[in-house]
């Protein structure tokens, strides 16, 4: 038996592509299978479409599906409004996020700093859901933001704030604002850590050398700490970006009742039957992130990861 | 007499490159032997070679007599000291060093008592439960040897080992890796790219370059007597005379290498060999001895002055010198 | 002193405030459920809360319907960990160093599951077991948490074997260990910690997933979606509250964990989720 299993040994020693095979194989057919089998199936959808009078899906190829979701203006307006919002969202996430991720890799004690990695950590991977409803009770009219302005005597800021156009509303809880603040706080962990990493690798002489050169902190911040963080920024907001594009419970819960995305794709294969449209809803996702991971590796994105 | 190790044309390329091209090496059993070259010359992929963790495209590897070219590392009697050490660090001094006994499912109290011994040979009693990461680099480094050395192979391989340590407790190491070596009278085969370790310790040194051997040697023959221009470059502070030169003014029919410490600064002309002048480019101090720096035409020489009261040095840079030198102490190179 | 200290080593007043108030961006909404908890108030979300009580949590305690989401929720994260612990070593182990044609292909299918939104991969899975005709059950959840829970552990195991000396398994077999013998003695304890924390993380993202899990689920009722039930028309408020603080709690403890056990080390790549 021990010599047996010594042969054997002594087989894939020398034969490394079986062993790599051995460990491949499950994963592989896993993914292969189960997962991209499907995706495929899913995503061929696209291509047949919808009798519109028997509410039936007509499995023939034919780009009518996609061509209905590139003219019907609403769903353009989907479409721009998902994408705009993606983009506010990845900007939002890291001008707050930014001067964490600065502060974290530069001028913390390694103490403080493990303090900040888990305070980054714990929402990051902590419920995605419980912390859309804490929102919930902070937008909520009768909630913490409307009852601080109160005593500060600012309610007429935020009822000017929310008279604006687009991005205003009824309350701070149906408005793009409250939707815009909660997907910054739900993928805020996911910009600050590419970030960071990006900026730990900066070393500190670089930074002594440009203060040394004449620099003052401001130039040496706009020279010489933004441009090395850009790897990261465009690392976290292929994160950010993603997330929002294809979310559809936020836009759900807090949120006008205008579409997103991810609402479109869910309705279309939900209560209205029609596959292909979800299917080609999806399509835009996918595309629209190869596009920017394409722009993001330019600049040096998957370094930073 | 049976050789501890033979290579017989060995070839092996990685894609495009060549890292090794017709290697033919004989090592005696007991011989401390080094492999000396630059970083990229190839001498650590011939060591992975006779370690057994890389297979030659084309020749064969032979350790006593016995062909074990496509035998796996875990079958071969040789064991490799590494350049990171790569000790188990989820394991302790103890466990890592009594690995190769687990594995061969010796009884743990004859375990007990070789971690023992071969811990008090390598000075490490009373470091037994502490973790690599808890340990300094000198430590780590006897920790690797202790874990090699403990199956009492008959060949150890050394994969640059004091590369990461610093100057001191290199030298120290030397000294104590020599010792070893004589107390456990087995082959070493010991790859750096320092030449002064090279010198200092070995029996004799094969001179790796570009996946070649240039040279097979004591070293004091690689030291006085180098066979190729790229040897003598690579040993020492040498001045190398091409043959055009050499022709046209020494009245010499080879280009040559010659020593610094051989070239004599304004002596006596009449009693050297050849002689030439040349101009002083820098006068560098090095403790013990001025290293002086001239140049004549195109070719750089490398002449020395040893520091002494009775005699001190009046030249200055920019100076005309008059260099001189003997046959005998010029070694002639081939094409 | 020839040079004025300076103190551009320092951060700025500016840059601290930032980062303090960042970090208390992330963790306020968080204490807030924590006290909403407390509240006496059960038909709004009001703000300071008028009163305290410890009832809600006598509440949940007896009610069955979310013991049960409780129940299914950690069957479902503890069999779809088991499984991408299994998988994603595996993948981890094949793909960290070696280099094959397709390699790219193979790593970007393990990352695709996350990469793309939740969604899709619902929506696809759910469409998939409909045309093989597969009826939904717990195994349905399971097959489609642990597709994506596989990235969690393979990130952390590949970042442990790219930091682990290459020689270690050289050296391993040097010493007359064959295969197996440094797989189990060696790869394994080595990555021990790192496949302990991929694991956990892996745990957390099960427990509290509700996209795929809403098409995967049918009928079935897992803590995260009768969160979302809730969420979507708010019927009992002060059990909500308690209940997110139960998820907090359970999740917390696996992301703790994992941090603990690999702190000497930067394995867990919060990137990777």
């Amino acid at each position: 038996m021990i010599s047996s299993l010594d042969n054997f040994s002594n087989y894939l020693y020398k034969n490394k592509h079986i062993l790599l095979l051995i460990f491949l194989l499950p994963p592989l057919l896993w993914l292969g299978i189960i997962y991209l089998g499907s995706l495929v199936v899913f995503l061929f959808h696209s291509l047949f479409y919808l009798d519109g009078f028997t509410g039936k899906v007509v499995y023939q190829i034919s780009f009518s599906t996609i061509a209905e979701l590139f003219s019907s203006p609403a769903n353009i307006d989907i479409l721009i409004r998902t994408v705009v919002l993606a983009l506010a969202v990845s900007i939002g996430a890291a001008v707050i996020g930014f001067p964490i991720a600065f502060y974290m890799a530069k001028f913390t004690s390694p103490k403080i700093k493990i303090f900040f990695y888990l305070a980054i950590m714990l929402p990051l991977w902590s419920s995605y859901l419980v912390r859309v409803y804490s929102w919930k009770l902070i937008l909520a009219k009768e909630g913490i933001i409307n009852w601080v302005l109160a005593k500060l005597h600012l309610t007429w800021l935020l009822d000017a704030i929310l008279s604006l156009p687009v991005v205003g509303g009824p309350s701070l809880s149906i408005s793009y604002l409250g939707m815009f603040l909660v997907f910054t706080y739900i993928w805020l962990p996911f910009m600050i850590l590419p970030i960071q990493a990006s900026l730990e690798r900066v070393p500190n002489s670089l930074l002594n050398a440009s203060y040394d050169l004449g620099a003052t902190r401001r130039q040496t911040f706009y020279k010489v700490v933004l441009p090395l963080a850009l790897p990261g920024i465009a690392a976290g907001s292929i994160f950010t970006f993603s997330l929002t594009l294809g979310d559809y419970i936020i836009p759900y819960i807090i949120g006008t009742s205008k579409f997103f995305i991810g609402q479109a794709v869910y309705t279309h294969q939900g209560t209205a039957g029609n596959i292909p449209l979800a299917a080609a809803f999806s399509l835009v996702p996918i595309g629209v992130m190869a596009i920017y991971i394409y722009f993001a590796k330019k600049l040096g994105a998957f370094n930073a990861l | 007499m049976i050789k501890a190790l033979n290579l017989r044309n060995i070839n092996k390329r990685y894609n495009e490159t060549v890292a090794l091209s017709d290697i033919n090496l004989d090592i005696e059993d007991g011989e401390f032997f080094s492999l000396l070259g630059p970083s990229g010359s190839g001498k650590t992929t011939c060591l992975k070679v006779i370690g057994g963790f890389e297979e030659p495209d084309t020749g064969d590897v032979t350790l006593f007599n016995e062909d074990v070219t496509y035998t796996p590392p875990f079958k071969r009697n040789v064991n490799t000291v590494f350049q990171d050490y790569a000790l188990f660090p989820h394991m302790n001094v103890e466990e890592n060093v009594s690995y190769s006994l687990k594995i061969k499912k010796i009884p743990k109290n004859e375990q007990k008592s070789k971690v023992d011994e071969i811990l008090s040979i390598v000075k490490l009693n009373g470091y037994e439960k502490r973790k690599p990461s808890e340990l300094s680099g000198g430590q780590r480094q006897r920790v690797a040897l202790a874990r090699s050395l403990i199956n009492r192979p008959k060949i150890l391989l050394l994969d640059e080992p004091l590369g990461a340590l610093d100057l001191k407790l290199r030298e120290q190491m030397q000294f104590e890796l020599k010792n070893l070596q004589r107390q456990f009278q087995i082959t070493f085969i010991y790859v750096t790219h320092d030449q002064q370790e090279a010198l200092s310790m070995s029996d004799r040194i094969a001179i790796f370059n570009e996946g070649k051997i240039e040279q097979i040697d004591t070293p004091n023959n690689i030291y006085l007597k180098p066979k190729t221009a790229f040897v003598a470059d690579f040993i020492g502070t040498t001045s190398i005379i091409p043959k055009d030169f050499a022709k046209k003014s020494l009245k010499y029919n080879y280009g040559f290498s010659i020593r610094p410490e051989n070239i004599n600064i304004n002596s006596n002309i009449a009693e050297y060999d050849f002689s030439i002048n040349a101009s002083i480019n820098d006068i560098q101090f090095q403790g013990s001895y001025y290293k002086i720096l001239c140049q004549t035409e195109n070719i750089n020489l490398t002449a020395l002055h040893y520091l002494d009261m009775k005699n001190p040095l009046n030249i200055k840079i920019g100076d005309n010198i008059q260099l001189s030198w003997n046959k005998m102490d010029i070694t002639n190179l081939d094409d | 002193m020839l040079f004025k200290k300076n103190n551009l080593n320092k951060a700025s007043f500016g840059l601290k405030l930032g980062a303090i108030l960042g970090i208390l961006f992330l963790h306020v909404p968080l204490f807030l459920i924590i006290l909403y908890a407390f509240t006496t108030e059960d038909k709004s979300y009001q703000f300071p809360p008028p009163g305290y009580t410890l009832k809600w949590f006598s509440i949940v305690l007896s009610r069955q319907d979310i013991w049960n989401a409780v129940s299914l929720s950690l069957q479902v994260a503890i069999i779809s960990t088991m499984a991408a612990i299994v998988l994603g070593t595996l993948a981890a182990a094949a793909l960290y160093k070696a280099s094959f044609f397709g390699r790219d292909s193979i790593t970007l299918l393990i990352i695709l599951p996350i990469a793309l939104p939740g969604i899709i991969t619902g929506i696809s899975l759910r469409s998939a077991f409909g045309v093989v005709g597969i009826p939904f059950s717990t195994w349905t959840i399971i097959i489609g948490h642990a597709t994506f829970c596989m990235v969690v552990v393979y990130n952390n195991v590949v970042a442990r074997l790219r930091r682990s000396s290459p020689n270690l398994i050289q050296a391993s077999m040097d010493l007359g260990a064959n295969n197996f013998q440094t797989f189990f003695y060696v790869i394994l304890p080595n990555l021990g910690t790192a496949i302990l924390a991929g694991g956990m993380l892996a745990f957390a993202l099960s427990f509290d997933e509700v996209i795929v899990t809403t098409f995967t689920a049918g009928q079935q009722t897992t803590l995260p979606i009768w969160m979302l039930s809730e969420l979507i028309r708010p019927r009992q408020r002060p059990i909500t509250n308690v209940v997110a603080v139960f998820i907090i709690c359970i999740t917390f403890i696996p992301i703790l964990y994992a941090s603990y056990i690999t702190r000497n080390t930067t394995d867990t790549e919060g990137s990777s989720k």
